[in-house]
């Protein structure tokens, strides 16, 4: 209980603090022409985020045909056809695709996260050596180009037998979400007061049990910023799944997959279009779960880094 | 609980890494690698230097290295200066108070949730040069002849260069936007009671508040797009006009029936060389200015 209270007590005034710079210019401070400016500059910068999505939304109703006229129309002999055969598997087999994918970015975002909490809770609370010179090789890591690691990443995966299954390419994608995390949640956990962990451990709680009752629950924001990007680099990634999964048509993740509607000479435009909006939708889920956090998450993480 | 991911590192980064330097002075392929499947065993040799005097030579069969070296770096710092403007800038409208601001801000954010190969995909297929959006759109502005973008052009190059600030900018915004919530209002009001103008307001305490924030993400894009393979290999494949070191590792890596491991390695390290010299530049630069990173 004791515990509880002090954490509501620290974390309110933090709260406060931020809010600060929205009181700062009140909309009664702007003209009304610097009104309209600003919100046209904000109209045209949405459109301009919003628009490739929705034109791909578009498109994915039309038949393929339809899709590569020269004067384009919103709506042009549109219908589901290009869904429903796509989730039929006439073009490849589409759900066992999504489901690796699937598989495969929760694997990954979950040991992501789980690994990144432990060694960022380690890094910010306790002095240990070789500390500082951990955090540097993770900076380091983010520079290693794959192209160095695709060779032996391959050979290691070979003689291990995880080449061309979905365990290999998770261990491979934690290389690439782990460090960056760390480095993220490391900050955040900086910005929790170390007041809370010393009640807790007057409570009788053990390190762990500081560290998973009351330290996560808290760093709830930085944590869903990890997951979303851990999510999201499994979810989106091109080149190891392509390089790493075997041939087999129902082996592949969708980032792989899709490219069957690419084809040398002829694009099926309406059909691309249908599975990427399908592929995007999870993601954009994901997205929507955690979006309020991600300002605060990403901010303390790279305001403290 | 550190051990856990200093172990996975070591394994899974730290070891090829070594391998990967090791097979850089081999001639190592598909040929000649070893194959437990196959229960063949390794029969590459040692070559000396030999990868590094031909890629260093600029020779054309090699990448024409130093070429894209410059295009790399043309790339990169293009792509980070687009990203840094521009989400400063929208984070700065953000950061007031806005009717729909939280609208607006999920709207902004929407390019960074989209998986980078659907924006891909998406790209492409606005920027073809008979039917895609784009040039329709500027045919209806008036513009008879509008560029073929993805063709062996420089236009290619700056396709890809807008594909790839569409979708960085989201996450320059989100982080600057974090950093300018954690500068003090008072700082502002100071600054107001002193008759400072907004422009002296954004230069001297906005700026520097943000130093920490904008190091830190300058940096990270910096290197992410250095080292941004997905984008352009999708859009443009194996198009010279747009090789960057990376894509070109790559090609070098699935290219034909001999997969030339020991040139995709040797490309490896010299990015990652050049990443390391870059990183240390800047970090002395920041220092000099009193920055402790």
């Amino acid at each position: 209980m004791t515990v509880e209270a002090a954490s509501v007590k620290v974390v309110q005034p933090e709260q406060v603090a931020r809010r600060r710079p929205e009181r700062l210019r009140k909309r009664t401070d702007r003209s009304r022409l610097a009104s309209v400016g600003l919100h046209g500059a904000l109209v045209v910068a949405s459109l301009i985020a919003v628009f490739p999505v929705f034109w791909v939304l578009v498109t994915s109703f039309k038949p393929d045909a339809k899709a590569v006229e020269t004067t384009p129309k919103l709506v042009n002999d549109s219908s589901l056809d290009n869904y429903v055969r796509i989730l039929a598997g006439d073009k490849g087999d589409f759900l066992a695709w999504f489901g690796n994918s699937v598989l495969i970015a929760l694997m990954t975002t979950v040991l992501a996260v789980f690994l990144s909490a432990t060694t960022g809770y380690a890094a910010s609370r306790f002095r240990f050596p070789g500390k500082r010179s951990l955090m540097l090789s993770f900076l380091v890591v983010q520079m290693f180009p794959f192209a160095v690691l695709i060779v032996p990443l391959y050979n290691i995966l070979l003689v291990l037998g995880l080449q061309g299954t979905s365990m290999g390419l998770v261990l491979v994608y934690c290389t690439t979400a782990v460090p960056f995390c760390t480095y993220m949640l490391k900050g955040y956990f900086d910005t929790i007061p170390n007041d809370i962990d010393e009640a807790g451990r007057v409570d009788g709680l053990s390190p762990f049990g500081v560290f998973w009752r009351l330290v996560l629950p808290l760093a709830r924001p930085g944590l869903a910023v990890t997951a979303f990007y851990a999510f999201l680099t499994a979810w989106g990634e091109v080149a190891f799944a392509s390089a790493f999964l075997s041939a087999a048509d129902e082996s592949k993740t969708l980032a792989v997959g899709l490219q069957v509607f690419v084809q040398q000479n002829r694009t099926e435009w309406g059909h691309l279009a249908a599975a990427s909006i399908l592929v995007a939708i999870p993601a954009i889920i994901v997205f929507y779960l955690v979006q309020r956090f991600l300002v605060t998450g990403l901010a303390s993480g790279a305001v403290k880094g | 609980m550190v051990l856990p991911v200093v172990v996975v590192i070591a394994v899974l980064v730290l070891f090829p890494l070594a391998q990967g330097v090791f097979f850089t002075f081999t001639n190592i392929n598909e040929g000649n690698i070893a194959n437990p499947i196959l229960d063949r065993p390794a029969s590459y040799v040692s070559v000396g230097l030999d990868n590094y005097l031909k890629i260093l030579s600029g020779d054309a069969s090699y990448g024409a290295f130093w070429s894209t070296l410059v295009r790399t770096l043309v790339w990169t710092f293009g792509c980070v200066f687009f990203h840094y403007t521009i989400g400063l800038g929208l984070a700065l409208l953000l950061n007031r108070q806005v009717r729909g601001r939280s609208v607006y801000r999920v709207l902004l954010i929407l390019p960074w949730a989209v998986p980078a190969f659907i924006s891909a995909f998406a790209w492409k297929y606005m920027f073809n040069a008979q039917y895609g959006i784009i040039n329709q759109f500027l045919r209806f502005l008036g513009l008879d002849d509008p560029p073929v973008w993805l063709g062996q052009s420089d236009w290619a190059l700056v396709a890809v260069i807008i594909v790839n600030v569409w979708l960085g900018v989201p996450f320059m915004m989100v982080a600057l936007l974090g950093g300018l919530q954690s500068i003090p209002g008072d700082l502002y009001e100071a600054a107001e009671v002193d008759g400072a103008t907004p422009w002296q307001r954004f230069r001297n305490v906005t700026l520097p508040g943000l130093r920490s924030v904008s190091s830190t993400v300058v940096l990270l894009g910096i290197i992410w797009t250095f080292n941004m393979f997905a984008i352009i290999y999708l859009i443009t494949g194996p198009n010279p006009n747009t090789r960057i070191l990376v894509t070109y590792a790559f090609e070098r890596f699935f290219s034909g029936a001999s997969r030339d491991f020991a040139v995709a390695s040797t490309y490896g390290v010299l990015i990652l060389s050049v990443l390391l010299v870059f990183a240390g530049v800047y970090r002395r630069a920041l220092r000099k200015q009193g920055e402790v990173w």
